[in-house]
């Protein structure tokens, strides 16, 4: 029995996000971007597209080699990590320990989990290092993490309002975003983010805000809410309670262990959170408002990718220890090419940028986190300064006789529908 | 047993996300949670194209019957690839395989296999064994289509002196002959075994003629009261197929008792391919353009998907993915179909329009 075609809308009712438009121009190109003609970004585009394929064309057993090295040190060096604590009654083992755990928790979050999450080495089609089986050494489950990070994250990149990266709903990180009296904190909320940044993400990716607003439904949350549950039990298992016990069985060193783990996941946690900081956050580097996305051609995408990020510049160890985040830029034009190929299609980007009159924005790392955290800073406070605002909330509680008390809101101008929680604090995670 | 697992489960306490396997690999490449694998423990060469690779798999493997087949990983440039083979091996030996170099992969085994390699691995399977009951039996086999006849000819002649077994085996020439000394000299040993080599390319050699009985009446006169197993190319068993179908169906019950086949590759429907179209592999967020005549498993392996697999040619059912929108065409028939919700063998199947997977 042979039918004819199947009716066409059977799969057209699943559009998939977000289709770019093949030619044309976004309705306002970016400021930095808006001397390119629609014709020169379509070259961009095919430019890029090219590098892409030239690596796509020579990934081979070279690369599958590279992983899987760099898996076996890092699982060596928590396993050995891991056995040092258990004998950590001396502070020399307590060190080493620590050491050698924060090393393979920075490794295994960023240059395998973070990249694995991503597909990059999906090619290889070995199901132990693949995306859709991978677990990583991190309290926010696999699933939700890449939910908002692939798709939210590197789809809306730093576009205000829908990234929620730009701020993770808890920091002001954007002149875009309105000042509230909350963003005062944003220096105090960022240094407590930074010890505990794993358990931060994985509250930040339950998207509690989107529950609220109704485009997450209830049973998303709860299904969300089980697996961070579990997952986050077995890792405060693993790390606070398993291994201060097995060290307290082994050599009565259970304090010792828990002192080690405890500060080998701050290490991480900071690390991480500094490595991220730098992605999005420096000066230089842009954020967008919606009407840049709309219409979009893959040439902009291209060019939003590149000015909305931001590199790292040092060793091939300050790379890999960042997961090639360093290489932020070029990760968000191509997430998913291997990491270990960003350091040798960096510079032809950045001939690119040059080329078109695009800013590549690229620095050591204490200048970066140095810029991030002075925009953290500078953030806290309305642009007009405090002096206002503060002359409003004196007046409304001390003032004389006025009968009718400014809602706190008002303060700054900002349209009523956008709450404090719908601006991405801290959106730009990886 | 009860404390093992107690064990493993104080490591995973300790070792979460990773398995304890995940750690255990460091030291024993065997090791390993989520895909069997075995080790290369002595390669032979057959014939000059053909290996047969022995290997020592690992925890998780059950012993295969005689004629049955394994799914063989091998990775090509850094990619994993899979095939299936029969098992060579006679029942309770060391599994082994003996591969013919003819395409991407199986070029890779012959040439480039060696000693301590590991091999990606699934459990044996297939029906194409022997009978339960003993009685006498024809084997039909042509080039590499001899592999799985072998394992039940080194299982059953030196244990079963009742045995009564002709096999007709047909290759090129005799240097291209698998396993050829080694049926002559059991045939020699063993009164229970006849065997009958076909040259086809040798002295006046022809194909050995299955469209009409008389080369099968001429090297073996009582064929139609054997129990017969064909394995060979498509043409061959197809043959085989539609002589036993036309000699025999009056007499035996089912013509297809009478005579069991195993294929090494689909028949496929000369011109099935239709237009093909976009598929999205949704859970993998994967998505490729993919032509019609092209299976949705190659195309899924294509793209990176960890594609589940089997025989790759309709039989095992291994491969069944949800379909969740779309059609497919069967790449054997011709035939358009699919529903919502519907498992569709991803290895025959190509898409007719845009396909939606559930993986
Ligand atoms: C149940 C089963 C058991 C098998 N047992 C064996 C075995 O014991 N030994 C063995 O060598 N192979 C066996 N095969 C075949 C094997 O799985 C592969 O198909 C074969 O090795 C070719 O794979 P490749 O990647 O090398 O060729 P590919 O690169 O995939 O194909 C190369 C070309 O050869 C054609 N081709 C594929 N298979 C055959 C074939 N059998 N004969 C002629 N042309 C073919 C293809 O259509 C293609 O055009 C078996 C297959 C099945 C399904
Ligand atoms: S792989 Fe065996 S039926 Fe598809």
């Amino acid at each position: 029995m042979t039918t004819t075609a199947p009716p066409p809308q059977r799969t057209e009712a699943r559009p998939r996000t977000p289709v770019l438009a093949s030619t044309g121009h976004p309705a306002v190109r970016p400021p930095t971007a808006a001397h390119l003609s629609d014709e020169q970004v379509a070259q961009l585009g095919r430019e890029l597209d090219a590098i892409r394929d030239r690596v796509l064309a020579s990934r081979g057993a070279k690369d599958a080699r590279y992983i899987r090295r760099v898996i076996k040190v890092q699982r060596s060096l928590e396993l050995a990590g891991r056995v040092t604590l258990l004998f950590s009654r001396r502070k020399s083992a307590l060190i080493a320990g620590t050491a050698m755990i924060s090393i393979a928790k920075i490794l295994e979050n960023m240059e395998i989990g973070h990249n694995v999450l991503h597909g990059q080495w999906d090619w290889m089609r070995d199901p132990d290092i693949h995306s859709t089986t991978w677990e990583w050494d991190f309290v926010s489950p696999a699933q939700t993490w890449k939910h908002t990070h692939n798709d939210l994250h590197h789809t809306w990149t730093n576009v205000v309002g829908r990234d929620k990266d730009v701020g993770y709903d808890l920091l002001r990180m954007d002149e875009e975003q309105p000042w509230t009296p909350f963003a005062l904190g944003n220096p105090l909320y960022n240094l407590v983010l930074m010890p505990f940044f794993e358990w931060g993400i994985a509250l930040y990716d339950l998207e509690l805000e989107a529950w609220r607003t109704g485009e997450k439904s209830s049973d998303e949350l709860k299904r969300d809410l089980r697996l961070t549950a579990k997952k986050a039990l077995h890792q405060f298992t693993k790390d606070y309670a398993a291994t201060p016990l097995a060290a307290q069985l082994v050599s009565r060193s259970g304090r010792n262990a828990l002192i080690g783990t405890f500060t080998a996941n701050c290490i991480r946690n900071a690390w991480a959170h500094a490595v991220i900081f730098c992605g999005h956050f420096p000066d230089g580097v842009d954020t967008f408002t919606e009407e840049m996305i709309e219409g979009e051609t893959r040439g902009d995408w291209y060019i939003r990718q590149m000015i909305g990020s931001g590199n790292i510049s040092g060793s091939p160890l300050m790379h890999l220890m960042t997961g090639n985040l360093s290489h932020q830029i070029e990760h968000h034009c191509f997430p998913d090419l291997p990491s270990n190929r960003y350091a040798e299609v960096a510079p032809h980007v950045r001939e690119i940028c040059e080329r078109y009159g695009l800013p590549y924005t690229t620095g050591p790392l204490p200048r970066q986190v140095f810029q991030a955290w002075a925009k953290v800073c500078r953030l806290a406070v309305p642009p007009q300064g405090l002096g206002p605002w503060l002359r409003e909330e004196l007046h409304a509680r001390f003032g004389s006789g006025s009968p009718t008390r400014l809602p706190k809101r008002a303060v700054n101008a900002a349209p009523p529908t956008v709450r404090r929680g719908a601006a991405p604090l801290v959106a730009h995670v990886l | 047993m009860a404390q093992i697992h107690a064990l493993r489960r104080v490591a995973s306490l300790l070792l979460t996300p990773l398995e304890p396997e995940d750690v255990l690999g460091l030291v024993n490449p065997l090791a390993s949670y989520r895909q069997l694998r075995g080790i290369v423990t002595q390669v032979t060469e057959e014939t000059a194209d053909s290996r047969t690779i022995h290997f020592r798999p690992g925890r998780g493997w059950n012993p295969h019957d005689a004629g049955q087949w394994a799914r063989i990983g091998v990775e090509i440039d850094g990619v994993r690839h899979w095939r299936s083979y029969s098992l060579s091996a006679p029942e309770g030996a060391d599994p082994a395989i003996t591969v013919t170099a003819i395409g991407v992969v199986s070029t890779e085994l012959v040439r480039r296999t060696k000693l301590g390699d590991i091999l990606f691995l699934d459990v044996p399977q297939g029906d194409f064994v022997l009978p339960r009951h003993p009685r006498p039996l024809l084997m039909l086999t042509a080039g590499s289509g001899l592999t799985p006849v072998m394992s039940m000819v080194r299982t059953l002649i030196p244990r079963r002196p009742d045995a009564d077994v002709v096999l007709i085996h047909s290759a090129r020439t005799r240097v291209e002959a698998l396993f050829h000394d080694e049926l002559l000299e059991l045939a020699d040993q063993f009164p229970a075994l006849t065997v009958k080599h076909w040259f086809t390319r040798e002295g006046q050699g022809r194909r050995l003629d299955l469209t009409e009985v008389t080369d099968l009446e001429t090297v073996c006169p009582d064929w139609r009261g054997r129990a017969a197993y064909a394995c060979g190319p498509a043409d061959f068993l197809d043959a085989a197929a539609a002589l036993w179908e036309s000699e025999l169906a009056a007499e035996a019950d089912d013509a297809a008792e009478a005579l069991m086949i195993e294929r090494f590759a689909p028949v496929l429907l000369p011109g099935a391919a239709g237009e093909g179209g976009l598929v999205t592999f949704e859970k993998s967020d994967k998505e490729v353009e993919t032509p019609g005549d092209c299976s949705l498993l190659d195309a899924g392996e294509q793209a990176g998907v960890v594609m589940p697999s089997g025989c790759r040619m309709g039989i095992c059912r291994s491969c069944l993915t949800p379909l969740v929108a779309g059609r497919v065409r069967d790449l054997r028939t011709g035939e358009v179909h699919g529903d919502e919700g519907e498992l569709v063998q991803t290895c025959i199947n190509a898409p007719a329009g845009p396909v939606h997977l559930d993986i």
